[in-house]
């Protein structure tokens, strides 16, 4: 197996929140946001996380980065164990791996002119740099994005959410990393833009062999990106699996149940659809459902399914250049699925 | 005479850079029972259309034109007046549920407002009417329901609690501006299903603003497709889906990632950005996005009716045939 | 990308390059269109250079009293412009020099209440948790002493002297400034772009000096145009009670204290000083009411 450049392994990040207090006893409670997550990735890889929110996904992106620290599990960045490093080091692991945020211009100082903003990351890992040095790279780096280098001087209000986006691009992609974690990078455009912004960051990762971590919330856009594709609920993984693996033979319930919910825009198409729809709400992830999480949402649970914890396993008949790829967790997966 | 009638609509701000105008020149009729999709992207109109129509614009908005229910104008009609028709006889549904109700109130208490405010009905009344309305929409055990406050009920069931708030009066047209996109997926989809279902049973006519081509094919009639603060195009879904005749409806057909067919590798997108409302180019609006841009479209294209009922602002008459391949 | 096209790019680059507008030139354009805030801004500056020039062409001193003109109200022949007081000292020149004291004051405390404010709430607010708690508590506790009985205890134990009024008055107004800047910096902690900005390899530090503080900006500045006339208020009342600045030094508080004792029989030793003092109140209010506008325009 080819080495991997990531490998998260039983990775767990808990929150302790305070629900209330009794005189100076705070009262609080547990929420998993991501419970026991491990998968790896390949150099020049795209794993797509698909989940809604509360499942943990951006949590899980945060805690790879180093800005959320994991509560338990391990991260392995290039055979280095990421939990190990302290505040310092971690800092210096972050010019491998970067970050776009879901908000284009939340994610923007609205104090910095594109510039500065594209050209901190230079300043924070490249002290060294001169001035002028930084500003041929930003102006290189908008150019690579599509902004006119021209527009260097500008503040991040006086672009659209499309253009704030490449810039955010631009600032992830200045330090050359090797991983780029994208949290909803598409989530907040118009469709119009979000076209755009995807091909971009396509055209980018072919480019630069960039990994690409892509987490959205539902599963249209993260197809043309992908190369892989995790279903996460409530913190744990339910499906992973190969992107066309994933679309065209899901397995699990949850993962049937997202593609189903996906509206198509196309009238006669939509007559057709059968529309089943999930029930209910997702459970809070401070008081998640005993046995599998999804059991209350799901069409198929039974008794069994609220005793025991479902383990993500290999499928096993499936061809063979697929076996081990695509995973499961799902007590009747077999049985529903024959 | 249609329930709705808009005519040449205008909605202007006034901003520090200049004036603005969100809507230009907008017509369009809806009748009973009809659900209306107004497609568009952020700043070609859309929001500001339905809250011209409700009376709702921000201070600095001014309304023109003419806005007709049921041949009475509601341009210039009295905060008072106003409020006697919005709430009973047009209802509106935000986007974001869970901030337009009030947080200091039950959720039943509000819902029962809503009834002795407008129908006149005494509480007990209004509190059973409240409850079976709840039902209707899907909420489980009404009862206990109306004793919780907004904020300890999810998103999903706080839009549910919305649109049961918008049907108390049955009004005869509910707008629903982007209902479900705050939502989770399988939530949206939830509350697509039951939008679909109520339309059907009532006449009530439905104007769904949304941005999600999948929604309006899933649920509306017909379609308004907004850019710019104009109508580009209107026209019967199936019809604006399988041979969209503006260049502006063809690009976001294409530009959705779509789950049902064999993926291309790469998205057609539209480029460009939207433009500056404030600096609109002369002649065509879409002009510099489009891809079949020509001398002629430096002249403002009218809107021109190709067919019985269907519209669109374009100087072509019919768009060059794309070279690849539909799909099922 | 190669020398050449590199070359040429410097060169686009210089020539084309467009000045962007930033948020504060887009409030200072706001508040240019704001007159109340222009009137005070012109009121204000008016009353600067007044204070500052004042004196210099007025032939009277402050302290050496007119030994013909006792209580004379304000006359052109007398040369006395807005009279003189019951010791016969200019009242012009007095107002005038007040003015500076007073502005001076309100000015230099600010200051302070502004270094010590900005950094405690910006540090409490970015550590968060149990460092945020001890800190807020302290200056709870800060908060709980009665301020009046303090100035007194300073006054009577070290003298009455001006700086001690700076310390006193700007050691009780960092605290409501901590308290605004903590709460803006939480709120501004929670921003994506701050996220960003660790997320690009910036330390602790750098967040806090290069993107909390300068996002402050904005309700710093208005809260500072507000604090000035708080605390030149302040002053006042600590004159009013005689307990500010020392004979024959004065501030507008201090003038108004003689000239309301002598209100019956002299009218303008309260007149004058009283004008000033409350053209200068409202000459800050608007600005700073200006200020939160076009800094903030949805809160409108």
């Amino acid at each position: 197996m080819v080495s991997s450049l990531l490998k998260i392994d039983d990775l767990r990040v808990h929150f302790e929140i305070k629900t209330g207090a009794r005189w100076f006893k705070p009262e609080t409670e547990i929420v998993r946001a991501v419970d026991g997550i491990s998968f790896s990735l390949k150099a020049a890889e795209t794993l797509g996380i698909v989940g809604e929110s509360g499942c943990g996904k951006s949590t899980l992106a945060r805690a790879i980065l180093g800005l959320v620290r994991p509560t338990g599990g391990r991260i392995v960045w290039m055979g280095e164990s990421l939990h190990d490093l302290t505040e310092d080091q971690m800092r210096g692991k972050r010019k491998e791996l970067q970050m776009i945020f879901q908000d284009p211009l939340g994610s923007l100082d609205p104090r910095m002119t594109v510039g500065q903003i594209v050209g901190e990351p230079l300043k924070n890992f490249f002290p060294s740099m001169s001035r002028l040095q930084i500003r041929e790279r930003v102006a290189g780096m908008l150019k690579m994005v599509g902004l006119l280098p021209e527009q260097i001087n500008r503040y991040p209000h006086e672009f659209s959410g499309g253009q704030c986006q490449r810039i955010g691009i631009a600032r992830a992609l200045i330090v050359n990393p090797r991983l780029v974690v994208c949290d909803e990078p598409v989530s907040a455009l118009d469709v119009s833009i979000q076209a755009q912004i995807i091909n971009l960051l396509k055209d980018l990762q072919k480019k630069l062999r960039l990994s690409l971590i892509f987490i959205a919330h539902d599963l249209s856009v993260v197809r043309h990106v992908s190369d892989r594709v995790l279903i996460m609920y409530l913190g744990k993984i339910m499906e992973l699996a190969d992107r066309d693996t994933i679309y065209h033979h899901p397995r699990h319930p949850y993962t049937r149940a997202l593609i189903q919910s996906v509206p198509i825009p196309d009238p006669e198409a939509e007559r057709l659809r059968t529309r089943t729809t999930l029930g209910g709400e997702l459970p809070s992830p401070a008081n998640p459902p005993s046995g599998c999480v999804f059991r209350t949402r799901c069409p198929h649970a039974i008794d069994a399914c609220a005793k025991q914890v479902p383990a993500l396993e290999a499928v096993s008949n499936e061809d063979e250049e697929n076996s081990g790829r695509h995973q499961v967790a799902c007590i009747r997966q077999q049985e529903l699925n024959n | 005479m249609a329930l709705l009638e808009v005519r040449d609509l205008v909605v202007a701000f006034d901003t520090p850079e200049g004036e603005v105008h969100a809507v230009n020149g907008l017509s369009f009729d809806l009748e009973p029972g009809q659900t209306l999709g107004v497609v568009g992207e952020s700043g070609s109109g859309k929001t500001q259309t339905a809250m011209a129509m409700m009376g709702l614009l921000a201070e600095n908005g001014r309304a023109s034109g003419s806005v007709r229910f049921r041949g009475q104008e509601l341009l210039g009609m009295s905060t008072q007046e106003l409020s006697r028709i919005r709430g009973s006889s047009i209802s509106m549904i935000f986007q974001d549920p869970i901030s337009s109700l009030n947080p200091y109130m039950t959720i039943g208490d509000q819902l029962i407002e809503v009834l002795t405010h407008h129908r006149n009905l005494k509480r007990k009344a209004a509190r059973q009417r409240a409850e079976e309305m709840l039902h209707q929409v899907q909420i489980s055990d009404p009862a206990q329901r109306m004793r919780q406050f907004p904020h300890e009920l999810s998103g999903g069931m706080c839009q549910r609690v919305m649109i049961a708030m918008g049907l108390l009066c049955q009004p005869d047209i509910l707008i629903a501006d982007e209902p479900t996109t705050a939502l989770d997926v399988t939530v949206q989809s939830q509350i697509n299903l039951l939008m679909d279902e109520l339309s059907e049973q009532s006449s009530t006519a439905i104007m769904l603003i949304t941005h999600d081509l999948g929604v309006i094919a899933g649920l509306c009639n017909q379609v308004l497709v907004m850019y710019a603060g104009e109508l580009m195009e209107f026209a019967d879904i199936d019809p604006l889906f399988s041979s969209p005749a503006h260049p502006y409806t063809e690009g976001l057909l294409k530009s959705v990632p779509r789950l049902d067919q064999i993926d291309s590798g790469i998205l057609s997108a539209i480029p460009g950005n939207p433009p500056d409302l404030l600096s609109l180019p002369v002649g065509c609006p879409f002009r510099a996005r489009c891809s079949y841009a020509f001398d002629q479209c430096s002249a403002h294209p009218s809107l021109r009716e190709t067919e019985p009922d269907r519209w669109t602002r374009c100087h072509l008459d019919t768009l060059p045939k794309p070279t690849e391949n539909k799909a099922d | 990308m190669n020398q050449s096209t590199q070359d040429l790019f410097e060169q686009a680059l210089d020539r084309r390059e467009v000045k962007g507008r930033s948020l504060y030139v887009d409030a200072w354009h706001r508040l240019r269109r704001n007159k109340a805030a222009l009137t005070g801004m012109a009121l204000l500056l008016i009353i600067v250079l007044l204070v500052i020039i004042g004196p210099m062409l007025n032939p009277w001193d402050h302290e050496i009293p007119d030994w013909d003109h006792y209580s004379t109200p304000p006359s052109l022949d007398t040369g006395h412009l807005m009279g003189t007081d019951a010791l016969g000292r200019d009242l012009f020149e007095r107002v005038m020099v007040g003015g500076r004291v007073s502005l001076l004051v309100g000015l230099i405390a600010t200051l302070v209440s502004l270094l010590i404010g900005v950094t405690y709430g910006a540090v409490a607010g970015y550590l968060g948790g149990r460092i945020d708690n001890i800190m807020m508590r302290a200056v709870d506790a800060i908060y709980a002493l009665p301020f009046m009985f303090f100035v007194i205890l300073l006054m009577v134990v070290f003298g009455r002297n001006i700086f001690l009024i700076f310390v006193a008055i700007g050691a009780v107004n960092w605290l409501d400034m901590a308290r605004i800047v903590r709460g803006q910096t939480l709120s501004l902690k929670n921003k994506d772009f701050i996220e960003a900005a660790r997320a690009s390899g910036a330390s602790e530090r750098s967040i806090v000096l290069r993107h909390i503080i300068p996002n402050l900006l904005g309700v710093v500045v208005v809260y500072v145009s507000l604090t000035i006339p708080q605390v030149i208020l302040v002053e006042s009342f600590l004159s009013f009670l005689g307990l500010g600045v020392q004979e024959p030094l004065t501030s507008w508080g201090a003038l108004v204290n003689e000239g309301a004792q002598e209100l019956e029989t002299a009218p303008w030793s309260l007149l004058f000083p009283a004008l000033f003092l409350a053209i200068t109140l409202f000459a800050f209010n608007f600005i700073g009411d200006g200020l939160r506008d076009a800094l903030d325009p949805r809160d409108r």
